[in-house]
C-alpha cells in the first residue's frame, strides 16, 4: 500500500484493547468467582493479543515509508526508541509512548470499579468492536481485514459473555441491580466518543478506510438495548458529553495504568523473556 | 499442498509434512499441529543458502501463548531431521475455525476427555445468547450444563454433565 495515512488509526485501534487488556487484567487473582476471574483474564489475553496483532501490522507499516512519510507521523513514536537505532517493534508502540501518544477511548482506561461496572464496559466495548470490526472487513488494508476477521471471533464471546452478565445483574437482587444501574451513570457519558469523528476516521478513510459511525451507533444501541431489555434496565436520556482519548487528551487514570503497565520496558529497555 | 507446481519440491514438502505430525500442541498435547489444523502451507525455496522451508502457521486465537512454543517447536523438530533453514510466519486471514481440525484430532480429543468441537456445528454465529448442547466425553449423555464459557485455555469452556456428574472441558466451535 503507497498510503500511509491510517498509521494513527490503527494505534487507536490497538491502543483501545491494550489499555481495556491492561484494565481487565487488574482482576486476576480477584474475580468473584474462579470461572469468572478465568473468564476475564481469558478475555484480556484475547484483547492483549489483538493489541499485539495491530501493534505489529503498524510497526510493519511505519517501517516500510519513506522519509516524508515518516515526519508526518513522527509525534506518534515512542522517544525511547529513537536512541535505540533500530526498526520499530510492536513493544515500543506499546509500553514506550508517552500519555498524549495514546489514542484509546476515554471509556477503555478508567479504573476497573466493582464488578458491575467492568462487565457493563465489557459489553458496551464488545458491542461497540463487533461493529467496528465487521466494517473492518471491508477496508482496503488487507491486513487490518485479517486481524479484524480473527478478531471478531473472540468478539462474540466477550460480547455473550459479559451481556449475560448485565441482564444477571440487572435482573438479579436489590443490591446487584443497584450496582449496575450506578455502574450505567458512570459509563454513560463516555459512550458517545465510540461514535464522534475526528481527525482519525478521516486520515483512516483517505487510506481507504472507511468507517460509518453512525450505522455503528445505529447497530450499538440495537444490541445494548436488546440486552437492557431481558436486563430491566433502561439507556439513559441524557447525553453522553465525555471525550478526548482519540486526540491523546486522557483522564487522570492514565498516567497511573501506564507508570504501571510501562515499568519493566522503562526501567530495563528492550527487556526479553 | 497448494501452489507447489514442481513435481520434486511438491516430493519434498511431502517429506516435511509427517515431520510436522510429531509436532504437539503444547495445552493439549494429544493433538498434532496438523490435526488442529493451524498449519496452513509448506513451502519448499531454493536460494542461495541453500533450501529454506517456509511454513505458513495460523494462530487459534489473537493472544494464544502456546503459538510461541509451537514455531519453537516446528523449528527445533526440523533441526533435529537436519532442516536448518526454516522460515515460519503467521497468517491471519483466513480466519483460522474448528472445521479445520481433523476428524481423527476430534476422535483423540474424546479419548482424552475433552468435548470435541461439533462436527456440524450448531450456533458458530455470532447472535447473543444462543446455546450449544454438548455431548459428554465419558458417558456420551446430552443432559450436561454450561459451567463457564472460558476454561483453562483460550479455546476451551467449562461444562458438566448431569448424568455422569463429571465436570469436563469443551474444546470451543469458533
Amino acid at each position: 500500500m503507497a498510503n500511509y495515512t491510517h498509521f494513527s488509526y490503527l494505534l487507536h485501534l490497538a491502543d483501545n484493547v491494550l489499555i481495556l487488556g491492561q484494565r481487565n487484567a487488574e482482576w486476576t487473582g480477584h474475580g468473584p468467582a474462579l470461572e469468572q476471574d478465568i473468564a476475564l483474564t481469558n478475555i484480556s489475553l484475547d484483547l492483549v493479543g489483538q493489541a499485539r496483532n495491530l501493534y505489529a501490522h503498524a510497526a510493519a507499516l511505519y517501517n516500510e515509508m519513506d522519509s516524508g512519510a515518516k515526519a508526518l507521523v513522527d509525534h506518534l513514536l515512542p522517544r525511547p526508541w529513537k536512541a535505540f537505532g533500530r526498526e520499530l517493534q510492536e513493544d515500543d508502540l506499546a509500553f514506550l509512548r508517552d500519555e498524549r501518544q495514546y489514542l484509546n477511548l476515554l471509556i477503555t482506561e478508567l479504573p476497573k470499579g466493582d464488578w458491575a461496572f467492568t462487565i457493563l464496559r465489557q459489553c458496551f466495548f464488545s458491542a461497540y468492536q463487533k461493529e467496528l470490526y465487521n466494517q473492518l472487513l471491508q477496508c482496503n488494508d488487507y491486513q487490518l481485514a485479517g486481524i479484524a476477521e480473527k478478531s471478531l471471533k473472540e468478539v462474540a464471546y466477550h460480547l455473550r459473555w459479559s451481556s449475560e452478565w448485565v441482564i444477571r445483574l440487572g435482573d438479579g437482587t436489590d443490591e446487584s441491580n443497584r450496582r449496575i444501574n450506578n455502574a450505567m451513570q458512570e459509563l454513560w457519558p463516555f459512550t458517545g466518543e465510540l461514535f464522534t469523528k475526528t481527525g482519525l476516521e478521516t486520515d483512516a478513510a483517505q487510506a481507504g478506510i472507511v468507517v460509518h459511525l453512525q450505522g455503528i451507533k445505529d447497530q450499538w444501541l440495537q444490541t445494548v438495548n436488546a440486552v437492557f431489555e431481558q436486563a430491566g434496565l433502561t439507556v439513559p436520556q441524557t447525553t453522553p458529553f465525555q471525550q478526548g482519548g482519540k486526540e491523546g487528551k486522557h483522564t487522570e487514570h492514565m498516567g497511573y495504568l501506564l507508570a504501571e503497565m510501562q515499568f519493566l520496558q522503562r526501567a530495563y529497555p528492550n527487556a526479553a523473556w | 499442498m497448494n501452489f507447489l507446481s514442481h513435481d520434486i519440491k511438491a516430493v519434498d514438502a511431502a517429506q516435511i509434512w509427517p515431520i510436522l505430525e510429531e509436532v504437539k500442541d503444547p495445552e493439549v498435547p494429544v493433538l498434532s499441529i496438523i490435526d488442529l489444523g493451524i498449519v496452513r502451507d509448506v513451502v519448499l525455496e531454493n536460494t542461495e543458502v541453500g533450501q529454506t522451508i517456509r511454513i505458513v502457521i495460523t494462530p487459534t486465537y489473537s493472544g494464544c501463548p502456546a503459538m510461541e512454543t509451537i514455531s519453537m517447536d516446528i523449528r527445533l523438530k526440523l533441526i533435529e531431521r537436519g532442516f536448518r533453514n526454516v522460515h515460519i510466519t503467521q497468517q491471519l486471514s483466513p480466519a483460522w475455525t474448528t472445521d479445520w481440525m481433523s476428524e481423527r484430532g476430534k476422535e483423540k480429543l474424546k479419548a482424552f476427555g475433552i468435548a470435541p468441537p461439533h462436527y456440524k456445528p450448531q450456533v458458530c454465529n455470532m447472535d447473543l445468547f444462543s446455546d450449544e448442547t454438548i455431548q459428554c466425553p465419558r458417558c456420551n449423555s446430552y443432559r450436561t450444563e454450561l459451567i463457564s464459557q472460558f476454561g483453562s485455555t483460550a479455546c476451551k469452556a467449562l461444562y458438566r454433565c448431569n448424568d455422569c456428574s463429571e465436570a469436563f472441558d469443551y474444546f470451543k466451535c469458533h
